[in-house]
């Protein structure tokens, strides 16, 4: 039998609790069963979204996975014309929401956009024009919106992993696409899953860029049931769902791994330097890339941001950029700090119990961004309700105590971006080695001082990737932000929310390109702490 | 936090001597709610606090907060918003003359719980080239065969679209209206759009000749584009009126400052609000007294359909099921 808390669930379990609570709160809808409803949903609308979220699923991880470590490699390892620049340029497709992608997409491909029209002008009909509102452009769009997650984390594999293992394999006997495939790929395997797992967690929980195509997925049905059926429990009943089919996939791929070691050789061989065609379809491909997920939809912004300038441009501006820069900041600090010590403690303590709160810690991100906002917000307010009967029963006459205020934004974004947080911080422990950690043991380095003289130091190029993904994917969230942020103290974000939930797309570019341009400078700061 | 806390008790003590200050959870966007408040606090001192949100998020947001919410009012669009909001019990009843002569009865809620405050109307539009309005009529029309590949819709997934179909319902039964809106599934010239702008536009390009879409998105179109070959034909005028929407207001039932809400209420309902308020997103004023903005009242005028529009939210779960069961999407 055993122990059904360990010393190690005792240090996760603060960080852990940010999450689970909120869960807590969603799996209690399932004390108010909802037959009526389920039983609706179950004919007319789950046989269709199960089949569209099973293709999204399949098609989006296959093209994040394929996309991500084709790029990784190419400018981790080789080297061919434009190497250093796609290197960082290929990552700011990470700071373009893909609500916005999807919606200039549409706008460009679509019957009524600009190239059917010259097509239809040109040749008189356009007939054959592939369906941009279809589950392959629904897929394409969110593939080039979220195969960043797996770039950057391919990237790092590949960089730590160091090139001489690859050269250290072909000494053996293996040809270069051998090496590539027997050695480099399954030791960047953490870092592809963890990426992977990221973008799909993400394509899950995904709302706006669906509703873009209205394409029908199962978080569309979570949000039917609770906005059109009027029926919370049973949207926190389908939300619930979602993230057991997330649990399941995270435990079977880390049961796959098995105890499988990942550590790297370290030490950096020469790049391994393209000729002839090669060269150029590596070109071809990042400038591709770049164009279609980045150039294209960052063109389109500006030029409808010229447009609104004069009109939407005021003083009110710079605090809309100072809120996002700070809350995007505090998040990426926090939630790191929370991913480090999440990961430490694993480390330190392999039980079981660690292992599952630890996992079930980064849940967070599989939730409908809306749900989850509920299911913060209900525990705080209950807790604010306390502390405002202290507050009043000394004489004061308050509504908010905790509600409205920096922390509890902080509390929910953890909540939210947890998972964010710990997969490239996770993936970076695997190359530590056990053999470092017994050494450091053996010179009296333990607990604690492991953390800081071992695992902080070891894990810098992960918890990078952390501050900078966080930092990003705070500037870009909505709900959270919403719910809880305090009076008048909006963002870039809550600004893209006004403009877009009246359909005012144009106005919505000025605070799109805000989040662009202030997600350049981490990416720009990370790829050039890591570029070797 | 504690600094907060001390704060928060010392700044209560003091609370007496501040300037009265309504507070607003909106889920009516800023840009929209804004120059009205501030308007507001110009002419009376009163200051006027608010946060916006999507209207699900909003209503949880109050549901959780109960009795220690920080908010006075809530104003949403949307009928079906306003009903579900009354329905559990976030609102409070409110008596005033103000607002019962300045609101027709069908566009408030019949215990007083919400007041509408602008009209939006979804009427049909067509492609100028293709269509004669003469062949137009009724939403109901548009269910008949003669349409077959050239209707295009916004998704059902849109309360605007939950609301129409509801208002149907009301007038025709669960039966003959789920006859019509497999009617207009089976017309469709294209999937439904995600909203009402790409769907107007896709009636301009001939992708479809006629649709179904809020007065105000065509109005901010031709404010673009005045050449654009689509046209407004008013639906319904035999029998029945176009449909029509409200954004509204009531006082939260927890409301701190109760009189300062109805105030800000009657204000909004009120001569010198009305036209700030609904034509700054081409809307219709909901006062009846009140002339709607020149662009809009060019349009012509329309008789609305009069049933209660808090019909739209009693029956939008029933219209959205039976939505799902005709295949629209």
């Amino acid at each position: 039998m055993k122990p059904l808390i360990s010393r190690g669930a005792l240090y996760v379990l603060p960080v852990a609790l940010l999450t689970l609570i909120p869960l807590a709160v969603v799996l209690a809808s399932f004390l108010q069963p909802q037959p009526e409803i389920w039983e609706h949903l179950a004919e007319f609308v789950l046989p269709e979204v199960l089949r569209n979220t099973l293709w999204l699923v399949l098609g989006v991880g296959a093209g994040v996975l394929l996309l991500g470590a084709l790029l990784g490699w190419l400018t981790a390892v080789c080297e061919f014309p434009g190497r250093r620049f796609f290197a960082w340029a290929l990552m700011l497709p990470l700071a373009m929401p893909a609500y916005v992608l999807a919606f200039v997409m549409v706008g460009l491909l679509d019957y009524t956009g600009p190239v059917q029209t010259f097509l239809r002008e040109s040749f008189g009909e356009a007939d054959w024009f592939p369906r941009i509102r279809s589950t392959g452009g629904v897929v394409l769009t969110l593939t080039l919106a979220l195969y960043p997650y797996v770039y950057l984390m391919a990237r790092e594999a590949f960089l730590s992993q160091g090139r001489r293992a690859l050269e250290a394999a072909q000494t053996l006997g293996l040809t270069r696409r051998q090496a590539f495939w027997r050695v480099a790929l399954p030791m960047a395997r953490p870092w592809l899953a963890g990426g992977t797992m990221l973008a799909l967690m993400e394509t899950l929980a995904d709302f706006g860029t669906v509703a873009i195509f209205n394409f029908d997925t199962f978080t569309t049905a979570i949000y039917k049931s609770w906005l059109a059926l009027f029926n919370l429990p049973a949207a926190a009943q389908l939300a619930s769902l979602l993230v057991l089919f997330v649990f399941v996939l995270a435990w079977l791929e880390a049961k796959s791994r098995g105890a499988r070691r990942f550590h790297g050789k370290g030490g950096q061989g020469a790049r391994i330097v393209l000729y002839g065609w090669p060269r150029w379809a590596a070109f071809g491909l990042c400038l591709t890339v770049l164009l279609v997920a980045f150039v294209i939809p960052a063109l389109q912004l500006l030029q409808w941001g010229i447009k609104v300038w004069a009109e939407e441009v005021d003083a009110r501006y710079w605090g809309f950029v100072w809120h996002s820069l700070l809350l995007a900041l505090l998040a990426a600090l926090f939630v790191a700090a929370g991913a480090l010590l999440l990961t430490h403690f694993v480390r330190r303590f392999p039980d079981s119990v660690t292992q599952w709160l630890s996992r079930i810690a980064v849940l967070g991100y599989a939730v409908p961004g809306t749900v989850l906002a509920v299911g913060v917000f209900i525990p705080i307010a209950w807790l604010d309700d306390q502390l405002i009967a202290v507050v009043n029963a000394l004489g004061g006459a308050e509504t908010e105590v905790l509600k409205g205020t920096l922390a509890v934004m902080l509390l929910a974004l953890a909540a939210r971006f947890m998972a964010v947080g710990v997969q490239p911080v996770e993936a970076a422990m695997q190359r530590i080695t056990r053999n470092q950690e017994d050494a450091a043991r053996s010179l009296g380095v333990t607990g604690r001082a492991l953390l800081w003289r071992l695992h902080l130091p070891m894990l810098r190029g992960g918890i990078l990737s952390a501050l900078l993904l966080v930092f990003v994917e705070t500037m870009k969230e909505m709900p959270i932000t919403l719910m809880t942020r305090p009076f008048g103290w909006d963002t870039l974000a809550v600004r893209i929310f006004e403009m877009t939930s009246e359909g005012m797309w144009e106005q919505a570019a000025l605070p799109s390109l805000g989040i662009v341009l202030a997600g350049l400078v981490p990416v720009v700061i990370l790829i050039r702490q890591t570029e070797k | 936090m504690k600094t907060k806390v001390l704060l928060s008790v010392l700044l209560s003590v003091g609370a007496l001597a501040q300037a009265e200050t309504v507070t607003v959870y909106s889920a009516r966007n800023e840009q929209l709610i804004k120059p009205l408040f501030d308007a507001y606090t110009r002419e009376t001192g009163v200051q006027v606090r608010f946060v916006t949100g999507t209207e699900g998020a909003l209503l949880a947001r109050l549901k959780a907060e109960g009795a220690n919410s920080p908010a006075d009012m809530l104003l949403t669009v949307d009928a079906g918003n306003l009903w579900l909001a009354a329905n559990q019990g976030v609102l409070k009843p409110v008596k005033s003359a103000v607002l019962e002569s300045n609101i027709p009865a069908h566009l408030r809620d019949p215990n007083g719980e919400w007041f509408g405050l602008s009209v939006r109307a979804r009427t049909m539009f067509y492609n100028k080239v293709r269509v004669q309005p003469a062949s137009l009529s009724s939403y109901e029309d548009l269910a008949d065969p003669k349409w077959k590949g050239r209707l295009c819709l916004r998704t059902s997934k849109k309360v605007y679209n939950q609301s129409l179909v509801a208002m149907l319902i009301a007038q025709h039964g669960e039966q003959k209206t789920e006859q019509i809106v497999r009617g207009w599934v089976a017309n469709l010239a294209t999937a439904p759009f995600s909203d009402d702008t790409a769907m107007l536009k896709a009636v301009a390009a001939g992708q479809c000749e006629v649709g179904i879409a809020n007065t105000y998105y065509y109005g901010r179109m031709i404010a673009k584009e005045p050449n654009l070959p689509v046209g407004i034909f008013w639906a319904n005028q035999k029998a029945g009126g176009v449909h029509v929407n409200v954004s509204g207001a009531g006082v939260t039932r927890h409301a701190r400052n109760e009189k300062g809400a109805i105030r800000l209420i009657e204000w909004l309902s009120s001569n010198k609000a009305q036209n700030l308020y609904a034509d700054k997103n081409m809307e219709y004023p909901a006062n009846p007294k009140i002339k709607a903005d020149s662009i809009v009242a060019g349009w012509g005028s329309f008789k609305p359909n009069l049933i209660n529009v808090a019909k739209a939210g009693e029956l939008q779960a029933q219209a959205t099921k039976l939505m799902d069961r005709a295949g629209y999407k």
